[in-house]
Formats: structure tokens, C-alpha cells, sequence
């Protein structure tokens, strides 16, 4: 009994996964590419320096992240990929939202400013996913892009 | 207090290197956010109460290394590095760091 309740639980949640994680990732893609179109002219580097004929009046530094975790589904496509090696598609999407996410988040406080460039951005990563002895952990990140906004 | 990632403040000269100063904060995964992180995991997707939580936590570390800068007589932080580490289950530290100088 008590491992057919299991089995059903751990059904569900897959199927959860499945439906609502796919239909937030098509949603947040869609949205990730309609504010990247609206942000194009704001141009980031990762230049140190800048070039000489830059002008700017203002340096400010600016920062975006966001938390990116996995839904069940994805927890159990890696698993079994983990098995075998090779790609995990299912957390490229993921780290793939996450950054451009952050790198969105960097450019839109940039722009608040009234800046028309970024320089030097660099990007930082950190696993926030729980140890879990045994199982497992579910997988979730934390992804930064920061930067100096050049305002002129 | 300027700051800035790139090895100079653009238009400023530096007169004066202060040396390093950094700031960081330890944050506990608060218990009701967790929960609710928790819920969200089954779906995926951005966990918003953690990117809060983390942003807090990198605004305080920020503060903290001004605070440091401004007792060294810096008006200016270059160079500024952010890293974030997961020191135990359920913790995470929040470092930034940077160049104290006084520009003009």
C-alpha cells in the first residue's frame, strides 16, 4: 500500500513538472526575448578598459541576478542522464534562463540610470542546492551579472 | 562614494591607493521562504523570495565595504568583485570586494 501511495505521489509530481515547468519555461522565454528586443541598443562588454573616445559623465556599478531552480521533471531527466553522461539538455535551458535573466536585470537597473553602456561585465554563479544525504539534492543556482553602467 | 568594476573612474585621476576592503553577510535561509521555496520547486522556475533575499543580503555587503572605504579616507571602490558561496546547508555567504581610493 504503502508503495503504491509513493508511486503515485512521485507520479504526480512529474506530471507537474512536466505541465507547469514546460509552460513556465515557454513563458519566460518568450518574455526573456520580447526585453532583450526592447534592450538591444544598450550595448555590454567585457572589455577592462575603456576606449579612449568614450565620454561619460557617471560610472555606476550595476548588478542582476535571479534564483533558478528545477522542477521534478527536469530532477528526474538528469538523474537518469547522470546514468549515461553526455548533455543534460534539461539544465541547459535552465542556466540559460538564469543568466539571461540576470544579465536582463543588470541591463534594465542600467537603464533606470539613463546609461547607454556597459563595461567590464563579468558573471558569477553559485549552487544553492541543499545536501541531501542520499538522495539527490533538487538543483538550484544563483546567477549575477554585474558591471560598470557608463552614463553620459 | 564611487563604485565601479573597471580599473579607474573614468575622468578622475587616482591620487591615492587605500588598499583592499571587502564586506560580506551570512544569511540563513529564512524557514517561511523556505517552505514556500519549496513548494515552488516542484514547478521550477525562479525562486523570487530567494533572489530578494540574496539582493538584500549583497546590498548590506556592499554597504559594509563602504563603510570600510570611507573610514580609510576612499571616496572610490574599483575593481569590485562579487562572490556568493554556499557555506552549509541552507546558508549562504555574500562577499564583495574591491580597490580603496581617493580619486579626484
Amino acid at each position: 500500500m504503502d508503495l503504491i501511495v509513493s508511486l503515485v505521489v512521485a507520479a504526480v509530481l512529474l506530471l507537474a513538472g512536466l505541465l507547469f515547468g514546460r509552460a513556465a519555461e515557454k513563458r519566460h522565454y518568450a518574455d526573456l526575448k520580447r526585453r532583450e528586443a526592447e534592450l538591444r541598443n544598450l550595448l555590454i562588454f567585457n572589455e577592462r578598459r575603456l576606449p579612449a573616445d568614450v565620454v561619460c559623465s557617471r560610472a555606476v556599478l550595476v548588478v542582476g541576478s535571479a534564483v533558478i531552480a528545477e522542477d521534478y521533471f527536469k530532477h528526474a531527466a538528469a538523474s537518469m542522464k547522470s546514468l549515461f553522461g553526455g548533455r543534460i539538455t534539461a539544465y541547459e535551458s535552465l542556466l540559460d534562463r538564469g543568466r539571461r535573466e540576470a544579465i536582463l536585470r543588470m541591463k534594465e537597473r542600467a537603464r533606470t540610470l539613463g546609461a547607454t553602456m556597459i563595461f567590464n561585465v563579468r558573471f558569477e554563479t553559485a549552487s544553492l542546492s541543499e545536501d541531501r544525504s542520499g538522495s539527490r539534492p533538487m538543483f538550484s543556482a544563483e546567477f549575477i551579472a554585474y558591471g560598470t553602467a557608463l552614463v553620459p | 562614494m564611487e563604485l565601479t568594476n573597471l580599473e579607474s573612474v573614468p575622468g578622475k585621476t587616482i591620487v591615492k591607493h587605500l588598499g583592499l576592503v571587502q564586506g560580506s553577510t551570512v544569511r540563513a535561509k529564512h524557514a517561511g521562504r523556505d517552505i514556500l521555496a519549496g513548494l515552488k520547486n516542484i514547478v521550477g522556475g525562479e525562486l523570487k523570495a530567494y533572489t530578494e533575499l540574496l539582493n538584500e543580503s549583497r546590498q548590506e555587503a556592499i554597504e559594509r565595504m563602504v563603510a570600510q572605504a570611507r573610514a580609510a579616507g576612499a571616496n572610490a571602490v574599483l575593481n569590485v568583485r562579487f562572490s556568493t558561496s554556499n557555506i552549509a546547508s541552507g546558508a549562504a555567504e555574500v562577499m564583495v570586494y574591491g580597490t580603496a581610493v581617493l580619486v579626484q
